[in-house]
């Protein structure tokens, strides 16, 4: 299947969970935070969340900002 | 110096020893980001939420290992937000960065030649943010009747901007900085537009509770030095502060006395 990872195209196997897509991006235990077509999944929530086709999906971190 | 001992800043019930707050962008790397914050003696650091794939390659360090926040409170911005959703959402994000910190920075917009807050957007976001439990510290014009607003919408402090973001101009409008601290109940803190060591003394002198930056220091040739002049403006503004100055006279008043002379 195919989403939208932070505005682009981003193929992931299908049945996929949040906690995957955040593995396979190499972000497991680094401080992040994740969005589902605009709704917080808390932490806690993404090895149950399964995403789906078409999802969009943000991941965010901090970077230097005044 | 006793009087000092219990001089803390105190936002959203938590007490800070220092006065100075900093941004963390700008820097050429995170170690110099590191070294400029220990400098800064700030204990209140900003940073910005971004996507993952802006401004870190693979396998760099993370911003929140190098400032941590177990070390420091770690205030979110919302920078780059133009509208109250935006602003909202990335709030909401940052929450959930940093398990449940509450306390955010709300700065929305309004055009990216000057960076000046879009106060009509501000407000909205003020609104939802105050009600969905988050304590604002918010960015805005030195308008007092705005801040005012801001403050009794349940802002725990207004910060008018010195000048435009990353200007270094300088406090362009100290009266109107006056007129909002004169009847504030909440911090008033000075945010963009320092430039020098002289302007985060002089915004300290007027009776700020605090100055933000980030420029100042990132850009200066030497920011580790120039974070280290910064930590020292800010005590010796408050200092003079509490010290009050003295009065602002037309013609000299001699500091020997006149008895005695041998002419």
């Amino acid at each position: 299947m195919q989403i939208q990872l932070n505005g682009e195209a981003h193929c992931l196997q299908d049945g996929a969970h949040i906690s995957d897509l955040i593995e396979q991006l190499g972000f497991t235990g680094k401080r992040i935070a994740v969005e589902l077509n605009m709704e917080i999944i808390p932490r806690s929530e993404h090895p149950s969340t399964t995403l789906n086709d078409g999802d969009q999906v943000e991941v965010v971190h901090a970077i230097g900002g005044g | 110096m006793s009087q000092l001992q219990n001089d803390a800043l105190v936002i959203a019930g938590k007490s800070y020893n220092s006065r100075l707050l900093v941004g963390t962008g700008k820097y050429k790397d995170l170690e110099e980001t590191g070294r400029a914050i220990e400098a800064s003696g700030a204990e209140i650091v900003t940073v910005a939420v971004r996507r993952t794939n802006i401004g870190q390659n693979p396998g760099e360090p993370n911003l929140l290992e190098v400032v941590s926040p177990d070390k420091y409170t770690i205030l979110p911005n919302t920078a780059g937000c133009y509208t109250a959703d935006d602003a909202v959402r990335t709030c909401r994000l940052a929450r959930e960065l940093l398990d449940g910190h509450n306390l955010v920075k709300l700065e929305v917009l309004g055009d990216q030649k000057t960076l000046y807050p879009n106060m009509v957007e501000t407000i909205k976001a003020t609104e939802t943010l105050v009600k969905d439990g988050f304590d604002v510290m918010v960015y805005c014009n030195d308008d007092p009747i705005v801040a005012k607003q801001l403050e009794e919408m349940g802002c725990v402090a207004v910060m008018p901007l010195g000048s435009l973001i990353g200007s270094g101009l300088g406090i362009l409008n100290p009266h109107n900085i006056r007129i909002i601290m004169e009847s504030a109940n909440v911090p008033i803190l000075v945010d963009a537009g320092v430039g020098t060591a002289s302007d985060a003394a002089i915004a300290m002198e007027m009776g700020c509770e605090g100055v933000l930056m980030n420029t100042a220091i990132a850009a200066a040739g030497d920011p580790i030095l120039m974070a280290s002049a910064m930590k020292k403006a800010i005590e010796s503004g408050r200092e003079a502060f509490l010290a009050g100055r003295m009065p602002r006279k037309k013609y000299a008043s001699a500091s020997s006395p006149m008895e005695g002379t041998i002419v």
